[in-house]
């Protein structure tokens, strides 16, 4: 029993436990705090792994952006809290009984199948001696280029997308855009009048 | 050495535990998103331990297009969600009576 294997036994195991409790949180908000706790837990593991980039990743795209925003929506539609009631004893004998089904499927899996691992076919002369983010950066822009083009594509159209979805316009005025044409038409006799007045005379 | 068989462990439990989430959670559609995210991250860290245990990089390239995506479609159910609610004034999944 290593420590790295201790490590990893408890890692998991608080992993799996905030799952579960994702899942099984009376307040919105706890969940959203548990499933961060499961992003970290994630990372942890992913740097056990050796992919330090997507560690990193995981906490600023995952918990920085994604789990920052859920937390604005949840406070934003300030969902009460709502026990275990009837609702969720409707649901969970189904749920309990896709996961049990679930679960024993993987469970034959593991212990009635093989795994025999190829030997992966990689350029590992050009990847030799670089970190794993360089080593990342080198494979994305000389390998994989087009899939970074549309990976950007994609982050462009789901922008905009939110955007156009949840633009609540309120009609023709309100913008406060301007109308050149219109600026450029106004002249001076329509808009300033010069008015002659003697002194104590009130402007009619 | 942590064997590759602990890590699909892991991301399977954490698989089926974000399906069950989709299922189990009527009352909010919040929780019915963060069980995808959940089934993300399980598919994550199952991309990553194989990519480390056949040493190709190419599991690490395809978990960051996953992000990506995920990120991207959070994005947007998060907006539909913020319109559903905005229409009928709570979030709770009611079964169609």
């Amino acid at each position: 029993m290593t420590i790295s294997l201790l490590l990893f036994y408890g890692i998991s195991a608080i992993l799996l436990l905030s799952g579960t409790m994702v899942i099984l949180a009376r307040q919105a908000v706890h969940a959203v705090l548990f499933l961060i706790l499961c992003f970290f837990n994630g990372a942890v593991l992913f740097i056990f792994l050796g992919a330090e980039l997507m560690a990193f990743l995981l906490m600023i795209v995952y918990v920085g952006a994604v789990a920052v925003l859920f937390l604005f929506v949840v406070m934003m539609l300030n969902v009460q809290k709502q026990g275990w009631g009837k609702a969720l004893s409707r649901t969970f004998p189904m749920a309990s009984l896709i996961g049990i089904v679930f679960f024993l499927e993987l469970g034959a899996l593991f212990f009635f199948g093989t795994l025999e691992l190829p030997e992966g076919e990689v350029e590992k002369d050009f990847l030799e001696g670089l970190t794993n983010s360089e080593a990342l950066g080198t494979l994305l822009y000389t390998k994989y280029p087009l899939l970074l083009e549309i990976a950007g594509l994609i982050l462009l159209v789901a922008m905009i997308g939110a955007i156009v979805l949840t633009l609540r316009d309120r009609g023709p005025g309100s913008s406060r855009r301007v109308d050149t044409a219109k600026q450029l038409r106004r002249r001076r006799e329509d808009v300033v009048e010069l008015k002659k007045i003697t002194t104590s005379e009130k402007l009619s | 050495m942590i064997p590759l068989s602990h890590y699909l462990f892991v991301s399977s439990v954490l698989l089926i535990l974000g399906v069950v989430g989709v299922f189990l959670n009527l009352r909010n559609i919040i929780l019915i998103f963060m069980s995808i995210e959940l089934i993300l991250l399980a598919v994550n860290i199952n991309l990553v331990a194989f990519s480390y245990f056949l040493k190709d990089l190419t599991g690490q390239i395809f978990t960051l297009f996953v992000l990506t995506v995920a990120a991207a479609e959070a994005a947007i159910g998060l907006a539909i969600l913020i319109l559903y609610f905005r229409n009928r004034g709570t979030i709770t999944v009611e079964e169609t009576s």
